[in-house]
């Protein structure tokens, strides 16, 4: 109960600034209005209605072609966002396209996050030879551009939505890794660790009790912004084509297909899910930057002159 | 002197068992993932299990893993990725003449990201907690909440489809095919040694757009760092005394607190090498651009698997060195970076 509440106590104290904090207010609504219509709008199972928890939502099967749509139009009172060359929907297409960027990004960084912070408590924690190899192993790691690492495993791999969790969570485990590893090293000299092992506390007891939680506001900065950048790495890996098979709904996929008609001037087929793409990102990224901001308040200047 | 002397060659010789962890890491993440690389190279279903074990035999995969390894190594000892399936040439000499596409574009997406993320910090930073600082936060948020490759073609759709102002892709004008052969690859200065007037504004309007999208992708960083970076030194008590001077604000912000919030900000600059790479991939496919990383998509849509690992071996020896080289350069240049 108490390690539940150690490990919660930095959320709790992140929602009294909620109030007047205009960066988080905005961001959490971005978010919650996706998380609410990827919800609403999502995957139901059904072959007959594929899409959405009701029939009117979204108001067409976004992975049908219908007969009667015209192909390509231009947005207009019946079709809002326009119609694609397939004679589909593209408003119905691009609000049930939210849940796979979503579900991506959170799977994957929850992955990475566990594994690891994990693993910078121990490497840390235990220091010598395992640390320098973990460290050196994951700096090597950390070197390399992320966006190419996840691209290239998910294309070794066969394309879908596994495989692309598993790419993205392999890159951003040396992120977690570095954050708490700092962390760690920092607070293991402090006087109450000390005392810890002076009454002679296992080290596990140590290592949970007194270090973990104490790591767990910079791994939260940190996550936010790892999300904002997943959803990108996610919606370039469908872009490239390895991410839902069609004809599945997928902004990244559907701005590919929208690239070809981009010469002739079809604007709509490649704004909308680019819109989507950048406002889910945005934010987490306003949370981000929110949460940075509290936890680090020498950012904001003192009004003095 | 013995100082740098010494650091350098520490520096050195770590960088050489980060390479050597870095290209296991690649050559384990290759290889362990789950899933037949073999088969997902060949697009899954309906393969003749001959053409599996004749592709595992040509890419060397149907070897022991250990004896994979060390011929894996052995070949980036010698420099041979092996040759390209697509193009039919050695994966090393396609990688060495796209290098200088890629390099040129990192170049001026670095200037552009400078631009745009170093003058809006020091203006955010100058207004701290005002609605234009607000804004301008917002605005580098945005940056890189931005998928770069939509943005590219948002730009291609607005500058060169319905204004018609600069060109939609590539590096020059179909009509340069035929009659201009480069010497450096680095098209801008190929321009400027022939001087060619008209070849080189034809090369600098091809470059402008995927330059910009990919200085974006750098901006948000950048201008945070600055800001950052700023509002510190606009705290400090030589900022007060250069106040109470009666300088004027001008002469305080760019000159005195400008250069010394520049130092931490030009020390995280060289390192962002990897951001920029990996912007590079994306950019590179919209626009055409015939680099390094816009060849590495190329490869794995045509499952082209030496020049995939090739490419990827490729890009991890270079950014390494990249860095090795700014850590050494920012060591002589400030002295406190040594320790």
């Amino acid at each position: 109960m108490q390690v539940t509440r150690f490990l919660f106590s930095p959320i709790f104290k992140l929602l009294r600034p909620l109030k007047r904090h205009r960066l988080l207010q905005i961001g959490l609504a971005i978010v919650a209005a996706h998380i609410l219509m990827a919800i609403i709008c999502g995957p139901t199972g059904d072959p007959n209605d594929p899409y959405g928890i009701t029939r009117r939502i979204p108001p067409y099967d976004p992975t049908k072609s219908y007969r009667e749509f015209p192909r390509l139009a231009p947005p207009s009172a019946e079709h809002w966002m326009g119609t694609d060359h397939l004679q589909r929907d593209v408003f119905s297409r691009v609000i049930s396209g939210g849940w796979a960027p979503i579900v991506v990004a959170f799977s994957s960084i929850a992955i990475s996050l566990t594994i690891g912070s994990i693993l910078g408590w121990i490497s840390g924690f235990a220091g010598g030879l395992l640390d320098r190899v973990l460290s050196l192993t994951m700096d090597a790691i950390y070197s390399f551009p992320s966006m190419i690492l996840a691209i290239a495993l998910v294309a070794v791999m066969q394309p879908g939505l596994v495989p692309m969790i598993m790419a993205i969570a392999v890159v951003y485990v040396p992120t977690y890794f570095r954050v708490t590893r700092a962390e760690v090293l920092q607070v293991r000299e402090q006087t109450f660790v000390e005392a810890a092992r002076a009454v002679g506390a296992p080290w596990g007891r140590i290592l949970l009790r007194h270090i973990a939680p104490n790591t767990v506001n910079a791994i939260m900065a940190v996550s936010s912004f790892n999300i904002a950048d997943a959803i990108l790495t996610e919606a370039a890996m469908s872009f490239l084509g390895y991410g839902l098979p069609p004809p599945a709904p997928d902004w990244g996929f559907d701005i590919q297909n929208g690239q070809r008609f981009l010469q002739a001037g079809y604007w709509w087929l490649i704004t909308f899910p680019g819109l989507m793409i950048l406002s889910l990102s945005l934010g987490f990224g306003l949370i981000g930057e929110a949460i940075s901001d509290l936890l680090n308040p020498k950012r904001r200047r003192k009004k003095v002159g | 002197m013995g100082g740098i002397g010494k650091y350098i060659v520490q520096r050195v010789l770590l960088t050489i068992p980060m390479l050597f962890i870095l290209l296991t890491a690649v050559f384990l993440m290759l290889r362990l993932m789950p899933g037949d690389p073999v088969l997902a190279m060949l697009g899954g279903r309906n393969v003749s299990p001959e053409l599996i074990e004749q592709r595992r035999k040509e890419w060397g995969l149907d070897k022991p893993l250990g004896t994979q390894y060390a011929n894996y190594f052995w070949r980036i000892l010698h420099g041979d990725f092996g040759r390209s399936s697509r193009t039919g040439k050695p994966v090393i000499k396609e990688l060495f003449t796209r290098l200088p596409a890629t390099l040129e574009l990192a170049i001026w997406g670095i200037f552009f990201a400078s631009l745009f993320g170093i003058s809006t910090g020091i203006w955010a930073a100058v207004r701290a907690d005002r609605a234009t600082d607000h804004a301008i936060r917002i605005f580098h948020i945005g940056s890189f909440a931005i998928p770069i490759f939509w943005l590219g073609l948002i730009l291609q759709m607005i500058f060169a489809v319905q204004l018609d102002w600069l060109p939609v892709a590539k590096r020059v004008s179909g009509i340069y095919a035929y009659t201009f052969s480069p010497i450096t690859r680095f098209y801008l200065l190929d321009a400027i040694i022939l001087r060619d007037g008209k070849l080189l504004l034809d090369v600098i309007r091809h470059l402008i757009l995927p330059a910009v999208t990919l200085g974006i992708a750098l901006t948000g960083f950048l201008g945070r760092m600055t800001r950052a970076a700023m509002l510190e030194v606009l705290d400090t008590d030589y900022i007060t005394t250069a106040r109470s001077k009666g300088l004027k604000e001008r002469v305080v912000v760019l000159k005195h607190a400008l250069r010394n919030a520049l130092i931490p900000i030009v020390t995280v600059l060289g390192l962002q090498f990897a951001i920029l790479m990996g912007g590079a991939v994306l950019t590179e496919t919209v626009f055409s651009w015939p680099g390094v990383a816009g060849f590495l998509v190329r490869s794995l849509d045509a499952r082209d698997w030496n020049a995939i690992q090739g490419t990827i071996v490729f890009i991890g020896i270079f950014i390494t060195t990249v860095n090795l080289f700014v850590d050494i350069l920012y060591s002589i240049i400030d002295p406190r970076v040594r320790y």
